[in-house]
């Protein structure tokens, strides 16, 4: 007979809403048994009683529905960001807050390659909180002339180079004319390359392999640290090619005795014609393990907000830029939706503008009419600026919502004075409209675009504070529950996963967040601060400190 | 050995690009040209023209090739720009919402390579309907934007008087770029891709179809090449193509390639015989303009 180890918590908040809390929580097979009193579970017979969480709060493993595991292929690198960030062995880095810091931090991790040509690579950098000052190929060669650099920026679409990789990727030349590539009064580029197409030429030259979006041995298993550390203990991979070497080395670590995270991947839709990708998914959904659980297909419908790539509906960008762009025809999309939906795949959607979220509905609600399908849960990602009545209609059609809550802290006030203006980026990510309107509704990190962290998102989501300490769009909090439910329950369900994980009660998994303090009992201003001692996933034991 | 030229056909969905590629394939005439699609979707070379495929590739009879890009172009672009044996031309059909501008962008900086133009393909039928669309039609508009050439696709189908209009439409709101009709996709490949001897004066009269006019030129005195390039692509001239050699006024045989609105200026190490090709449609080229530059016509 299998072992029941029954674990008493100082409490166990369960997002059960029969039974909200417990003090003990039964174990067996990596499932739960029962959440209750040690009393009740002890009719389950022979146990063990485990006491080593007994000064700590249990909830269900959190469920992250929206971030890329290329967060922890980037952590090969130097970070670079503005803010202080966790690696995934646990070190905190500063916030890097000038060039000359940049520069410094740049230059030790140089010191630390032995040889003067090895590339050197860094990520994060975001020069938006510099006051916009701009990095250039001199800066960078202050820190070396003889190895190639390349420092990728937090949004992904920018990267700075020094001299040297220009030299290498052959670009450093004058005459060039490409509105990506901003030269220097010099008549040469000045180091900074702006969008994927033009990074190609000098990425093998830094470190930056070219399929980003696939997840390498060593970064998926940096990731996983990384949902040790934040309690995560079920986590999409929401945008991956997926190429079969890629998949054959994720059912292999994930499928290793000590891999502590179920990893959910969506296949990217570019690349394939609508036929053919959902011959893959359903190809791919074949080889799904517990721990690794493909199927599911990521659609781009346009840009970001920020980078003036979202598609906005009237009255367009706060400061008069160009509507941004279509990454999917619309007609491509809608054929999307009706092969999936026939075969019963799901889709989920990134859409940051409202005219790109408008254009999912539309497409969608006639897909549906053609081939009913009562509980496909299509998600909206992102989402960022839907309204009221869009999200009205999300939930009619049976859509669910993945908002980016921690865009609201780190973006927040760009977007109040310069993007979408006062008005709109009030009601950006707007989960207590989203909640009224009865759209089932998750919020997410995008990691690595913000760090990953489902205590800091809810935070984000209650107390909507941007980066200078406003509070944006206060009518649009949500309380501290509700938030909880959404990075549990609330994610889970985008995933049609919450029958298995997301609460703690009788027959799911034993997926556990173990945290230091209660977060129904602190501030809500405190709520990110929340230590977390580590993970029990499937009922295995992960502490942070052991990593 | 020079630039590689690289073609990119635009243009919405339903435009006609999948018609015009596999048409121009037909009539490619041992150039090896080598296809870049986004994604091997439904037919995206007829089935009588394919001798072997696998997952990356399609070869296609004459030598050419067919490969998808998917996400990266750029990574196609260069292992095209190494591809043995080399390809003659490449083609890239872009999606239906890439800006054809961009992807020319990308192509520039791949040394190997040069942007011989940009057609982009318009459905006489539906494209200005199509250019007020709520979702797409500033998307088509900038598509045009960075036309070279525009190819009015399914010209057959509106009325003389229809597409009289629709050209007058066209010109007003993209005046340098030249607009020609293609029906069934039947464009000459010396107007698409630039693919015909220019630098010959005997070529003259090379060229025929019914719908455009090729004249050989000459210029005996040298002038300045890339003005008189800017002069040649000035829409009232009526030129869809020129190509072919004068000499500059730094003494240098230049090189002179046209495609609708883009010139290109070179100095070939091996340079051909003076003289220059000019390719227009009947009737709108101007042979009078051309002497007023100082052109003689052969």
């Amino acid at each position: 007979m299998s072992q029941t180890v029954i674990y008493s918590a100082r409490k166990i908040i369960t997002m059960n809403r029969s039974r909200p809390h417990a003090s003990h929580v039964a174990v067996r097979d990596g499932r739960v048994l029962g959440a209750g009193t040690l009393d009740e579970l002890s009719t389950w017979g022979e146990h063990t009683l485990d006491d080593r969480f007994a000064d700590k709060i249990l909830m269900p493993g959190f469920v992250e529905g929206h971030a890329h595991t290329m967060e922890g292929s980037l952590w090969s690198k130097v970070y670079c960001g503005w803010f202080d960030r966790t690696d995934p062995d646990g070190k905190t880095w500063d916030g890097v807050k000038s060039v000359d810091a940049l520069v410094e931090r740049l230059k030790e991790a140089a010191d630390k390659l032995g040889d003067s040509e090895t590339p050197l690579s860094g990520w994060q950098l975001d020069p938006i909180y510099m006051n916009n000052q701009r990095v250039t190929r001199q800066d960078l060669d202050r820190v070396s002339t003889t190895r190639p650099i390349g420092i990728l920026h937090a949004s992904g679409h920018i990267m700075n180079v020094n001299t040297k990789a220009l030299e290498l990727a052959g670009l450093m030349k004058t005459g060039i004319n490409n509105a990506a590539i901003p030269l220097g009064d010099d008549g040469y580029p000045m180091g900074e390359l702006k969008g994927p197409e033009v990074m190609t030429p000098v990425g093998p030259h830094v470190d930056f392999e070219r399929n980003m979006l696939d997840a390498d041995e060593g970064g998926l298993r940096r990731f996983a640290k990384l949902c040790v550390r934040t309690g995560t203990t079920t986590i999409t991979d929401l945008a991956s090619r997926l190429d079969p070497d890629t998949v054959d080395m994720m059912l292999r670590v994930t499928g290793e005795a000590d891999y502590p995270a179920r990893i959910v991947p969506l296949r990217f839709f570019m690349g394939l014609s609508p036929e053919d990708l959902i011959a893959e998914v359903l190809r791919l959904r074949d080889l799904s393990t517990d721990l690794l659980r493909l199927g599911r297909i990521k659609v781009v419908a346009d840009g970001s907000i920020q980078g003036f790539s979202a598609r906005l509906r009237w009255p367009g960008y706060h400061n008069g830029a160009p509507n941004g762009l279509w990454y999917v025809a619309p007609e491509q999309l809608s054929e999307i939706f009706h092969r999936a939906l026939e075969a019963g795949v799901q889709v989920h959607t990134h859409t940051n503008g409202d005219q790109a979220t408008q254009l999912v509905l539309e497409k969608l609600a006639p897909a549906l009419q053609a081939h009913p399908h009562p509980d496909h849960r299509f998600t909206l990602q992102h989402c960022q600026l839907a309204d009221a009545a869009q999200f009205r209609q999300a939930a009619k059609l049976g859509m669910c919502v993945n908002l980016f809550a921690n865009h609201h802290y780190y973006w927040g006030d760009e977007h109040y004075t310069l993007t979408v203006g006062p008005d709109r980026a009030t009601r950006m990510n707007a989960c207590r409209t989203a909640l009224d309107a009865g759209v089932p509704m998750a919020i997410h990190s995008d990691a690595p675009v913000t760090p990953l962290g489902p205590l800091f998102t809810a935070w984000a989501a209650v107390n909507r504070l941007t980066a200078s300490g406003r509070v944006q769009g206060e009518e649009e909090r949500i309380t501290v529950e509700e938030a909880l439910w959404a990075i549990t329950m609330g994610a889970a369900y985008t995933l049609h996963l919450e029958g298995e994980v997301g609460s703690i009660e009788t027959g799911k998994k034993a997926d556990f967040a173990v945290l230091e303090e209660d977060p129904t009992a602190c501030s809500p201003g405190d709520l990110k601060d929340i230590p977390v001692w580590g993970t029990v996933q499937g009922g295995r034991i992960f502490a942070a400190s052991d990593l | 050995m020079g630039a590689l030229p690289v073609t990119i056909v635009s243009g919405y969905l339903g435009a006609g690009k999948t018609t015009l590629v596999n048409q121009m394939l037909r009539q490619a005439d041992g150039a090896k040209i080598a296809v870049l699609v986004n994604e091997f979707g439904e037919l995206p070379i007829d089935e009588d023209l394919i001798e072997a495929r696998d997952d990356e590739l399609i070869s296609i009879a004459g030598g050419c090739i067919c490969c998808s890009f998917g996400s990266d172009l750029a990574a196609a672009l260069k292992q095209m720009a190494e591809y043995q044996p080399r390809p003659d031309h490449i083609v890239i059909e872009a999606s239906g919402v890439a800006m054809p501008g961009a992807i020319a962008q990308t192509v520039d900086l791949i040394p190997e390579l040069r942007v011989e133009g940009i057609c982009v393909l318009a459905d006489s039928l539906n494209i200005r309907k199509m250019s007020g669309d709520e979702y797409i039609g500033d998307t088509i508009e900038r598509q045009l934007s960075d036309a070279d050439l525009i190819l009015l696709s399914k010209a057959d189908l509106v009325d003389q008087a229809d597409l009289e209009v629709l050209q007058d439409w066209l010109a007003e709101h993209w005046p340098c770029a030249r607009v020609v009709t293609a029906v069934q996709g039947q464009v000459p490949n010396a107007v698409l891709l630039g693919r015909f001897a220019g630098g010959e004066t005997r070529s003259a009269g090379q060229f025929a179809d019914d719908k455009y006019q090729s004249l050989a030129v000459r210029l005996e005195t040298p002038v300045d090449a890339r003005k008189l390039a800017q002069r040649l692509a000035e829409p009232s001239l009526g030129l869809v193509r020129a190509k072919g050699f004068v000499r500059d006024i730094s003494g240098r045989p230049a090189l002179i390639q046209l495609a609708g609105q883009r010139t290109e200026v070179t100095f070939p190490e091996k340079p051909g015989a003076a003289g220059l090709v000019c390719i227009g449609l009947k009737g709108r080229i101007d042979p009078r303009a051309l002497q007023e530059l100082g052109l003689g016509i052969s």
